[in-house]
């Protein structure tokens, strides 16, 4: 990978003023990579960068609150940190972000179905476009177009958003802009109760682990979560899909205008619901009513974290 | 009884014989998952039988949630301080048959048993479910049931072993239950070929998974590392403090109970909980024992592998099927944390 070496350097420079870094290295096998926590220089030998760098370093920022930490980020990772700034979950003096050009992640999900069950991978190699990955004894070829991340393929910011190392060339956009939306608009033409039906069947999947909460940057209530609260009592522990879709549903409301598509929700979901779906559909809502998307401005106040008297985009006298 | 044999083609014909007075759980995909469903008789769902299934088959012996009883409040009409409460327990036991899971999957209930053995939902769930456990093929880069068990033939916990064999499966009886699940007139006696073919199997999936590592030592260092916050923050650092590994866990039998009640009537509910959740040990005073994921991930990794052999034997909380590694959201390798602690305990008796 060019540019790692130069990274590596950087981030060795910067590692005396702070408690560790936090990258990626290589997982328990070839197929996952696994968030690393840098705290020597030889920790910062074993870091990686690539496709297999799904995790979103920063993630684990708002518990490390009163430390001084260094975080990789890739682009969207980087919307991440700039949310959390926004509202000043994390402080911008205790932190340095270091960032290089993301062409996208895998989604493993999408390796699984190519190549049978994760658990068999014995090798996997990056050349170019092309992953092959080794798994029950054959070799799968795989264009990485076809097995990237859903968000990578429409990404708009490959760049981080807010460094203050950045090494490498800076990448354009994957599709123009108003192509990122193409997924949403296309399930909005189900009717509503096909819609439902689709979430019903996804939901009843649900072990109600809270990987997708816990794995969201944005999601800070976590120990006081209203999804185990008993007081207030929001949700019962039964295990219907009702209850669980409640669940996602406070999710994604709470996310409102706040989400940076990251994807950790669906990623992290063991049973593979596919949870961006509804997040995507919110953010869209946001961008049409208040022209806003969330994580790339750090002066700037989410719509549903300020007041205005009267919206522009909602016109409430007129109805 | 001697082994059985089935034709693949007359599997699916066996198990909706089986599902005329059985619940018969299968594994299915769903979504790219695999997942335990019941099957309906003459389904055309296929079932998945090569990978290991994403979802273990613990509901099918411990719900995810269940009812223990309902309640409900009467007034007295005279007396409207007065009130009345009526309570029926529930137990919904029904015959059930889990088809197709690990070995190791049905060796998680042998843990189960030492502590649930006198609760009478458990129980009387536990007495109906047998499991016909499919021998692995090919085993995972997650599998370690060699370290905590016997290897992927272990017969433990299941009532007949399937073992692939060409075309077919030999199916050998384990207990008496699974004894009676092999009558049908589908099934003819394995040939000595046959039950050759399953035992070089059952030899070849277990030299696939290599020398196992000696995890005896884990019970006394863990407890050497108890204090030692620095070395579970430091392995515990990645980990998202989620439940995945818990509920996905064959042996992880943890739970809350709950009053879920509307109006004057409810449900008292006894669902999956997980020392990952900071409520798991809140207490009502407000103090917190263990108020980190250093804390929580330390209570896994210690009940799993020194407390609760501690109690039982010495028998390992865990069957080594490796789902909380495959499934975990950032990668945290409970064999790794246990290496560690086997080594850093080590190298602290040397220090000192």
């Amino acid at each position: 990978m060019p540019h790692l070496d130069e990274l590596k350097s950087a981030i060795k420079e910067r590692l005396p003023e702070l408690d560790f870094v936090i990258g990626w290295g290589r997982g328990f096998d070839p197929i996952h990579a696994t968030p690393l926590f840098m705290r020597t220089e030889a920790d910062v030998d074993k870091l990686e960068w690539g496709p297999l760098n799904v995790h979103n370093t920063a993630t684990y920022l708002p518990s490390l609150r009163g430390k001084k930490v260094g975080v990789v980020v890739k682009g969207c990772d980087s919307r991440s940190v700039v949310q959390l700034m926004q509202e000043n979950l994390i402080d911008r003096e205790d932190l340095v972000i270091f960032g290089m050009p993301c062409t996208g992640v895998v989604d493993l999900t999408k390796i699984k179905n190519a190549v049978g069950d994760l658990g068999m991978v014995r090798d996997v190699q990056i050349s170019g476009d092309t992953i092959t990955v080794t798994a029950g004894g054959k070799e799968h070829a795989l264009a990485l177009a076809d097995v990237l991340n859903n968000k990578c393929t429409v990404c708009q910011y490959h760049n981080a958003v807010l460094s203050d190392v950045f090494v490498g060339e800076p990448i354009e956009p994957s599709v123009p802009e108003d192509q990122v939306y193409a997924d949403i608009l296309e399930f909005e033409e189900q009717t509503p109760a096909e819609r439902m039906a689709f979430w019903e069947s996804q939901m009843n999947r649900c072990i109600r682990c809270y990987a997708c909460r816990n794995a969201c940057p944005m999601c800070v209530c976590r120990d006081h979560c209203v999804a185990q609260s008993r007081d207030p009592n929001w949700l019962s522990q039964r295990h219907d899909v009702g209850e669980k879709m409640m669940f996602q549903l406070i999710h994604a409301m709470h996310l409102a205008g706040r989400c940076t598509e990251c994807g950790e929700c669906e990623r992290a979901c063991p049973v593979d619901i596919p949870l961006v779906r509804l997040k995507k559909k919110i953010n869209k809502e946001i961008k049409e009513l208040f022209d806003y998307q969330a994580g790339i401005d750090p002066e700037a106040t989410p719509p549903l974290l300020a007041f205005k008297v009267e919206e522009q985009n909602i016109r409430e006298r007129e109805w | 009884m001697n082994s059985k044999y089935i034709p693949a083609d007359k599997l699916t014909a066996w198990l909706d014989g089986l599902a005329a007075d059985n619940r018969v759980l299968v594994p299915v995909v769903e979504n790219g998952s695999i997942v335990f469903r019941p099957r309906e008789a003459g389904s055309d769902t296929p079932l998945e039988l090569e990978k290991q299934a994403t979802v273990p088959p613990k509901n099918a012996v411990f719900p995810a949630s269940e009812p223990l009883l309902t309640f409900s409040y009467q007034k007295h009409e005279d007396e409207p301080e007065k009130v009345d409460v009526s309570v029926q327990p529930t137990i919904n036991a029904q015959p059930t048959v889990v088809f197709g899971c690990r070995p190791c999957d049905a060796r998680g209930f042998t843990i189960f048993d030492n502590v649930y053995g006198a609760d009478i939902y458990y129980e009387s769930r536990r007495e109906k479910t047998a499991f016909i456990s499919q021998v692995c093929k090919e085993t995972a880069n997650t599998c370690f049931c060699h370290w905590t068990g016997e290897g992927p033939a272990d017969s433990r916990g299941s009532d007949v072993l399937a073992v692939p064999v060409d075309a077919g499966y030999v199916l050998e009886p384990v207990t008496e239950k699974g004894e009676g699940l092999l009558t049908s007139s589908l099934l003819a006696d394995a040939s000595k070929e046959q039950q050759d073919a399953a035992a070089q199997m059952k030899k070849d999936a277990r030299e696939q998974l290599g020398e196992a590592v000696d995890v005896s030592e884990a019970r006394g260092a863990l407890l050497a590392l108890f204090d030692n916050m620095e070395f579970w923050e430091d392995v515990s650092a990645k980990c998202i403090s989620c439940g995945a590994c818990t509920y996905l866990c064959p042996t992880c039998y943890c739970f809350n109970i709950t009053d879920e009640t509307c109006g004057s009537q409810g449900h008292r509910v006894r669902s999956w909980d997980n020392c990952m959740s900071y409520l798991f040990t809140l207490e009502g005073s407000g103090h917190n024992p263990r108020p980190t994921k250093a804390h929580r991930l330390k209570n896994r990794v210690g009940h799993k592998f020194s407390y609760y052999p501690g109690l039982h034997d010495g028998l390992i909380a865990c069957c080594g099927c490796g789902r909380c590694i495959k499934s975990c959201p950032v990668s945290v390798d409970i064999r790794e944390i246990v290496q560690r602690a086997i080594e850093t305990a080590a190298a602290e008796t040397k220090a000192s």
